[in-house]
């Protein structure tokens, strides 16, 4: 049965995870995020799991990879500056092939920063992080609801390729209240097996979870294959949403709480008879570029709004590949762009195509 | 005749790539005889650590973890949270516990984490080939204190087993050497009595062992062993410095 | 009394147990193993080993393996 709810996009984060079937929770508190912990550390309890605020964000990635090598569905969760820390970590549980869920609620930065939104850990959670070849599956939801569906969604996916996954939000998503509604998980969680996970060896040859590799011929083969596991991904799991972009002259593109933003300068600048769309990019990684591509044959000015300095928009270029005009509006240092310059900047590109 | 001592089961048929003399093969052995003993080899986790020990799931037969640079107790943590049944233990050297990993293994004993750490103490960096550890006696030459460590510029060495023992939620902790088959004796009563306190779920135990590293040390093994007696033990003293309080 | 055999597969020559033997029945061989070392070799001509287990309980590398005659005479305790 479904289960509507008004709560805080961080709660409903939590709430999501347990339903997917996560009994783990290891993490540090850092604003904007705070709420995902507590939440866990009483929901938790109530289903037989276990919530443990570790001593540092460090520890806490390690506990996770403690928790996922045992076989269990666990997540962490943190803000930008806590993200960091977690890099190293992040790496090890890629490389050792763990499933894991880890939540970013981005904050402006660089350094300490400021406690309001902003997008500017995209490059850290699509490009890498930590060190060395591999790659998170990044999700990024627009609303509290989506929020949901995309933790759901990420506890699957981890266990589907042995991969992390991240959700990577910001502050507005992690804080608003909106109605949530909860829906069973697709598959049992009884049918989940991990036959590679340690609980000692009884009955079984042991097993092992490394990442150290000294012989170069093995370490060369495993990272080609895990290459071609990402490759799988990139396959089968692009996710975007496209707004009114089959008539559109220019397309706004963002994600996250930009993206529903843009939706109501869409909303403004159509009324002015100005044919605008927006292409949101949902799966960060894997990227839509096929999408973008595919758009740029008939689009010829695409506008991407991102909160940082400019991150997002690497990849959109990449996709167009100079067919069409990429134009750039940002805020930083936790401003966040109002729908009404969204507008003036839409019709600016407008005026200047004419 | 009969057999009276032998391979442990729990340890594996690979010759290690430790340094002749080296102490880390006595303590394996010990800690593979203990979980003989208690027979929990199928239930057993171990973390292996970031030192010359990064390689001992090769010589010890169980579920293993290879952990990150002092993260060995977080990641016992999560595996012991998720199985509360098995015995999870970590191994660790003198930078991956008292250097980058001071914080993990403050706040394993201090929640009272019902894991078991081996703290393998020699006073240098062994894998890195030599530099100093923040065990390394005063005056002791390492490849960063080539003149001998000074206070002024280096600190002090510190002492684990007195810095964890005030803290409620350690319940065994203990200082052994495996300096003399005497002392090898008394090292595994030691690891005996760490692992039944996690058996019996009783709480964080933690059994240091002074070690000998005759490479880095520059001495021949039998050099080496009586350093652990002569310069380690009057600064590390040997005993037990906390026990469960019976009844 | 007693025997011991040391496995040349482990020992690594590093004179541990030829230091510890209180009977002095070990020695550094003259040949080099496979593995580069001298390996410790046992010699008791006489049969003077009791299978104290002092040289296996220092060993590194568990090449040791100790033999005792077993106890037939029956003693109260």
């Amino acid at each position: 049965m479904s289960d509507k709810r008004f709560m805080a996009g961080n709660e409903a984060i939590a709430e999501a995870a347990i339903r997917a079937g996560c009994r783990y929770y290891f993490g540090y508190p850092i604003t904007p995020q705070n709420e995902i912990g507590e939440y866990m550390s009483w929901r938790l309890f109530e289903v037989g799991g276990t919530f443990l605020q570790a001593e540092s964000e460090l520890a806490a990635i390690y506990m996770v990879f403690g928790a996922a090598g045992a076989g269990a569905r666990v997540m962490t969760s943190s803000s930008s500056p806590g993200i960091s820390l977690m890099q190293e970590g992040i790496s090890y549980i890629a490389a050792a092939e763990l499933p894991c869920v880890i939540v970013n609620m981005m904050r402006c930065g660089p350094g300490l920063g400021g406690i309001q939104p902003s997008q500017s850990d995209y490059f850290q959670a699509t490009k890498g992080g930590g060190h060395g070849d591999y790659h998170l599956l990044v999700l990024a939801p627009s609303t509290g609801q989506e929020a949901a569906n995309l933790a759901m969604l990420a506890f699957d996916l981890a266990d589907k390729y042995r991969n992390p996954v991240m959700i990577l939000g910001d502050g507005w998503i992690g804080q608003m209240m909106e109605p949530v509604e909860f829906k069973p998980p697709e598959k049992p969680l009884t049918a989940i097996r991990k036959d590679w996970a340690l609980t000692g060896t009884l009955g079984r040859p042991r097993n092992l979870i490394k990442t150290l590799f000294l012989d170069p011929v093995v370490l060369e083969k495993r990272n080609f294959a895990n290459a071609a596991k990402l490759r799988e991904a990139v396959k089968n799991e692009v996710r975007f949403e496209s707004y009114l972009t089959e008539d559109a002259a220019v397309v706004i593109t963002a994600y996250g709480t930009v993206a529903r933003i843009a939706k109501t300068a869409i909303k403004i600048l159509r009324e002015k008879g100005l044919k605008v769309g927006l292409l949101r990019p949902i799966s960060l990684y894997p990227f839509p570029y096929e999408a973008f591509a595919q758009m740029a044959e008939r689009v010829k000015n695409f506008l991407v709004v991102e909160m940082s300095m400019g991150q997002m928009i690497e990849d959109v270029r990449l996709a167009i590949c100079g067919k069409s005009e990429v134009h750039f509006y940002n805020r930083v240092g936790g401003m966040v762009p109002s729908f009404d310059e969204i507008v003036a900047q839409v019709e600016r590109i407008a005026k200047e195509a004419r | 005749m009969e057999v009276v001592f032998d391979r442990p089961r729990s340890l594996t048929s690979v010759g290690t790539h430790y340094c002749p003399g080296c102490g880390h093969g006595i303590i394996h052995r010990l800690v593979a005889e203990v979980i003989d003993e208690f027979n929990i080899r199928e239930k057993t986790v171990v973390v292996a650590p970031v030192g010359c020990a990064v390689l001992l799931y090769n010589y010890l037969n169980l579920d293993s973890y290879e952990a990150a640079h002092g993260r060995a107790p977080a990641i016992a943590t999560g595996c012991k949270r998720v199985h509360p049944e098995t015995v999870v233990f970590t191994y660790q050297g003198d930078g991956d516990l008292a250097a980058i990993g001071t914080a993990e293994i403050v706040h394993a004993a201090t929640r009272g984490e019902k894991i078991t750490t081996i703290f393998v103490n020699n006073a240098i960096y062994g894998m890195t080939a030599g530099q100093m550890a923040p065990t390394t006696l005063i005056g002791q030459k390492t490849t960063t204190t080539p003149n001998g460590r000074t206070p002024e510029k280096a600190g002090y060495p510190i002492r684990v087993c007195e810095m964890l023992a005030p803290l409620e939620g350690a319940r065994y902790i203990a200082r052994v050497s495996v300096s003399s088959p005497k002392n090898v004796i008394q090292a595994k009563k030691a690891i005996k009595k760490a692992f039944e306190m996690q058996i019996k779920g009783l709480g964080f135990s933690l059994v240091e062992v002074l070690s000998q590293c005759p490479t880095n040390w520059h001495m021949t093994p039998v050099e080496s062993v009586k350093w652990v007696d002569d310069a380690m033990a009057s600064y590390f003293p040997l005993g037990e410095f906390k026990v469960p309080k019976e009844g | 009394m007693g025997k011991i055999e040391i496995s040349e597969e482990f020992c690594k020559g590093c004179t541990l147990c030829i230091n510890v033997c209180p009977l002095k029945l070990i020695r550094a061989a003259a040949h080099v193993s496979k593995n580069g070392y001298h390996p410790a070799e046992f010699c008791d001509t006489q049969d003077k080993c009791s299978g104290c287990t002092l040289c296996a309980l220092i060993c590194p590398d568990a090449a040791i393996t100790v033999y005792r005659e077993k106890k037939t005479s029956v003693k109260t305790k």
